[in-house]
């Protein structure tokens, strides 16, 4: 614990008198290097033919990253122009990724707002081909809900039992085995969970295509996620609670059921909201299942539906521009209500907070 | 692979045993083991109810799993008896003719490559931001950060398509001409035209998980003691070498499964890849060249014209891909079982 003292006379008059601290860049330095590669850029994309604005972006970022490391090396010295280096990257690695993923939000918006009228939601796709204007998205949002919907009421009684199994009495080998499978199922890819409905339902019990097939799939995708943030929370319940319950001769079950349960509702209902948003985007098992159709469908147990990422998808295809901004708008009101889930999720989240 | 849901079938099963069972092996609840001796006789029935109902839950998602197994592999078999080609090595699509050739290998390898440099390009990035978020922004700024990188995780992925195919197709060109000019020398960049390529593809999917590898890192960051980055600073180290000797050894698990999961992700996004990519069979190491396909993408493409057998042949494709992910989420799943603490596979 000894410390080395420096004492000097007039230490508090000169700081840097003792050279404790090597030469260092001012703190402008590193944003004048960033200048100065945007402006070298410019020039070069103004003065040479090279025609693409990600390269002039990409070479600008590795402009900034060397000029500061030669910069700070010549007058930080080796440790200091290594950390520069690295700031210099992680800077530029986020500024890099921030570009494209506020461009997808960007070109949503911007191309998608210019359908955006009532009649967008009001109107279905009866007899309106690609080539035509109008159109509208009424039958995809029916599809939509109604799909999720049943896929939650199938996923999470489900889920949270599942969960429930795991958390209070899952001991030994098959919790570990229920467990394990439960992230096998959180890795498996939408499609195949589109085929195996398509496989089992559709083809092998021939129930045809329908909006409960899709349903179906959506569960499927659900589960894991419902499991698993269910999980979370209910482990996240004090064990005194549960003790509390038992000491007053309340059954475990009831225990569960009306105090470990409620307690961590709050958190369970963000973790369905954010399966619910989840799955609400997904397009592959949609398309295997429900199959799609320009008609109002509201019944979803029989014949084929849309969905709004089907939606998207179909209209994107075409090379008509009247079907590329009806998808765009699409786009954006399926980001809208997935934005919108999220963040009441998050919110809900926040609020109540478990202790 | 299929063993192991198919031993879980026969556990799922016989539901009447596991009640059988139950009594003998009932463990002291949570923290009570006084519960377990006071009136069982009385509150046991209802108790004996509820705990198996939750249990047979809990089994009949092995049992789930087993049937997504079981009716993949069978609808397969149909197809791949017919099938005259190999169904490994054959690059040829053709399940609807008569008589059906088809084969993986032309679709696996745009499925493993797409994904391949998706990571390659995304993984180093999504690091970036998880640091940037968590050990370089000021502290209001990085809460807000978090909240925008989870928003932009949870933007489906049928938007990115058609961001992809529309917007960035035609800005790529001029890169990917710039790569074949000057980068030619290197196979992988050579090639006669450049166009909507695998190249393409790897970019919008990169973009894609980014959000998500960078959401998980950011998580696992955040875990790391705050103490442990205090002693580094304390020290005299720079940010960089806390950031070396703190933050990257404590999250690196981490880092690496939140990088399994992206390429799992990777691997079974369909309507990104169906959208942008012209859909052909062949085996080609130029990357710009617009060709290429993957799995899931094939299985979108293809299945409105399919038959019986095409059907068939675009399950027994999937039944691969479900293989392949499987391995890489087993993957993950041990390399964060290593170090449980901070499995950051939650979000």
């Amino acid at each position: 614990m000894s410390t080395a003292t420096v004492s000097g006379p007039d230490i508090d008059s000169d700081p840097d008198r003792l050279r404790l601290r090597g030469q260092t860049l001012p703190r402008w330095a590193p944003l004048a290097v960033a200048a100065g590669a945007v402006v070298v850029s410019l020039l070069i994309y103004l003065l040479t033919p090279v025609d693409s604005e990600i390269q002039i972006v990409l070479m600008a970022a590795l402009l900034f990253v060397i000029a500061t490391t030669v910069v700070s090396t010549v007058v930080e010295g080796g440790r200091r122009a290594r950390d520069r280096f690295a700031t210099t990257l992680v800077y530029t690695a986020f500024l890099l990724a921030v570009i494209p993923l506020v461009a997808v939000l960007v070109s949503v918006i911007s191309k998608g707002a210019g359908r955006l009228d009532a009649g967008f939601f009001t109107h279905s796709m009866n007899g309106i081909g690609a080539r035509d204007v109008g159109g509208g998205i009424y039958h995809a949002i029916i599809g939509t809900v109604e799909q999720v919907l049943l896929a939650s009421v199938l996923a999470v009684p489900f889920g949270l039992l599942v969960a429930i199994y795991l958390v209070e009495y899952g001991r030994g080998r098959i919790s570990r085995v229920i467990s394990f499978f439960v992230d096998v199922l959180t890795g498996l890819p939408s499609i195949i969970a589109g085929l195996f409905i398509l496989a089992f339902w559709v083809l092998a019990l021939d129930q045809g295509f329908s909006g409960f097939a899709g349903a179906l799939a959506l569960a499927v995708l659900m589960i894991p996620t419902v499991v698993r943030s269910a999980e979370e929370m209910l482990k996240l319940v004090p064990n005194e609670l549960r003790e509390a319950g038992y000491a007053l001769g309340v059954p475990q079950w009831r225990t569960i059921l009306r105090v470990v349960v409620p307690t961590a509702l709050p958190g369970i209902v963000t973790g369905v909201m954010l399966a619910v948003a989840r799955v609400a985007g997904e397009t592959a098992p949609v398309l295997l299942t429900v199959f799609g159709t320009n008609l109002i469908n509201s019944n979803p147990f029989s014949g084929e539906q849309s969905s709004l990422p089907l939606y998207i998808y179909s209209q994107a295809g075409q090379p008509q521009q009247f079907a590329v901004d009806r998808a765009w708008a699409a786009a954006l009101v399926l980001i809208i209500i997935i934005m919108v889930l999220n963040l009441v999720a998050r919110l809900f989240a926040g609020r109540n907070r478990l202790k | 692979m299929t063993t192991e849901p198919d031993s879980s079938a026969d556990a799922a099963e016989p539901r009447g045993a596991a009640t059988a069972t139950a009594p003998p092996e009932d463990p002291p609840p949570a923290g009570g083991p006084a519960v377990a001796a006071a009136g069982k006789a009385r509150v046991g029935a209802a108790d004996l109810i509820f705990k198996n109902l939750t249990r047979t839950a809990g089994l009949g998602l092995l049992a789930l799993i087993a049937v997504i197994a079981i009716f993949l592999v069978l609808r397969a078999t149909h197809a791949l008896n017919a099938n005259t080609g190999n169904f490994l090595t054959t690059e040829e699509w053709f399940p609807n003719a008569t008589p059906p050739k088809f084969g993986v290998a032309a679709t696996l390898y745009g499925t493993v490559v797409s994904a391949a440099v998706a990571m390659i390009i995304a993984v180093p990035v999504a690091v970036g931001i998880a640091l940037f978020i968590t050990v370089y922004a000021p502290r209001q700024l990085s809460s807000v950060l978090g909240y925008i990188v989870d928003l932009l995780a949870a933007v489906p992925s049928v938007v990115y398509g058609l961001w992809g195919l529309i917007v960035l197709a035609p800005h790529m060109k001029g890169i990917q001409l710039w790569l074949n000019d000057y980068f030619g020398w290197i196979p992988l960049f050579s090639g006669d035209s450049v166009g909507r390529s695998l190249f393409v593809a790897s970019v919008v999917l990169a973009i894609m998980i980014l959000p998500i590898v960078a959401a998980l890192s950011r998580e696992v960051f955040l875990q790391v003691p705050i103490a442990h980055r205090e002693a580094a600073l304390a020290l005299g180290a720079t940010r960089w070498e806390m950031i070396r000797v703190a933050v990257l050894p404590y999250g690196k698990p981490g880092v690496i499964s939140a990088s399994m999961l992206g390429l799992g992700r990777a691997m079974g996004e369909t309507i990104a890849v169906a959208l942008v990519l012209p859909a052909s069979f062949n085996i080609s190491a130029h990357l710009l060249s617009p060709a290429g396909n993957t799995i899931a993408a094939n299985v979108a493409n293809g299945w409105g014209e399919a038959n019986d057998i095409g059907r068939g042949a675009l399950i027994a494709s999937g039944l691969v891909l479900f293989i392949v992910t499987m391995i890489v989420n087993i993957i993950a799943r041990a390399i964060v079982a290593r170090r449980r603490e901070f499995s950051g596979s939650s979000a």
